[in-house]
């Protein structure tokens, strides 16, 4: 069992969804806490997010969409919390990262999952354009 | 071209508008009506940055957007008038050329009750409903464009739960 170290939200079952490959990949998922935004208002979304972060003692937040209601709503309560961060548009690879960067802080290990998942994307077919020179990422620490 | 979509929408400015509906309607503008959004910078710019940069997005109190909403008419882009309120949707059908209201998603708060998934209603808010439909609107619920549109009678009999 893993002390949580985020919260992943996003529409529909993005998070419960990404969070059980998390699991099934890594062991980790009880690294992520889950929470939709389906069926729930803006400010209900809100007080969510909210709520969670204070019982669970996390500060980095997850969502699927930077224009979706859970990112806005995580912008909206960050006013308050200067220690927290958000990452949007976060993809299979960057969560990864995150759950496998023991001796990071969330915050640290949230700022090189984004460089991360950025990286792993990748196009393979006769229309997919050159491979950028260099390292690409996508590893998992 | 001019609005193409009219729809009331607590959450305002999010997936469904940006994506579900912005990108095939080939959206160029939202016109967002909240007073407490357009008296209130931060929130603004909060739902600015929720759009992409081939979107603009314009905020009005009520008063403000009646006076300005012949211009967006006119406008040779497609847009959206966006309202988080029914009552304030309302006004804007009082003002005159609005003849299809979308529900997109009006969600749970204390005093109203469920009538369709994403439709929660007051007896007032419901009232009023029917009477922008009374007035010749016509109302349906449609959270995004491959889903079907259901007719105001059926949102308000729960007649989808």
């Amino acid at each position: 069992m893993s002390e949580p170290r985020a919260v992943v939200a996003g529409h529909g079952e993005y998070a419960s969804g990404i969070i059980s490959a998390v699991q099934q990949i890594t062991g980790r998922g009880d690294m992520l806490i889950a929470v939709s935004g389906a069926g729930r208002s803006a400010a209900e979304i809100e007080a969510l997010i909210r709520s969670t972060l204070a019982e669970r003692d996390v500060r980095v937040i997850f969502t699927d969409l930077h224009a979706g209601s859970c990112s806005m709503a995580a912008r909206r309560l960050m006013r308050g919390i200067e220690d927290a961060v958000l990452v949007c548009g976060a993809n299979l690879p960057t969560l990864l990262d995150f759950v496998m960067a023991d001796g990071l802080t969330p915050q640290d290990a949230a700022t090189r999952a984004l460089e991360r998942g950025r990286g792993a994307m990748m196009m393979v077919g006769p229309s997919a354009p050159p491979a950028p020179a260099g390292p690409t990422g996508g590893g998992t620490a | 071209m001019t609005l193409v979509l009219h729809r009331i929408d607590d959450r305002l400015i999010h997936g469904q508008v940006v994506v579900g509906w912005g990108q095939p309607l080939d959206i160029g503008f939202i016109v967002l009506v909240d007073d407490a959004i357009a008296a209130n910078e931060w929130e603004a710019e909060l739902y600015r940055m929720g759009v992409p940069d081939e979107m603009e997005v314009f905020f009005h109190d009520t008063a403000s957007a009646l006076a300005e909403l012949d211009a967006y008419r006119a406008d040779e882009r497609a847009g959206i008038l966006l309202t988080g309120e029914i009552g304030t949707m309302q006004q804007l059908v009082d003002f005159g050329g609005i003849r299809t209201v979308n529900l997109g998603g009006i969600h749970h708060k204390p005093g109203r009750t469920q009538r369709m998934r994403y439709v929660f209603l007051t007896e007032p808010e419901a009232d009023a409903l029917r009477a922008m439909a009374a007035g010749g609107v016509v109302i349906t619920a449609q959270d995004v464009p491959t889903a079907r549109a259901i007719p105001l009678p059926d949102v308000l009999s729960g007649a989808t739960l």
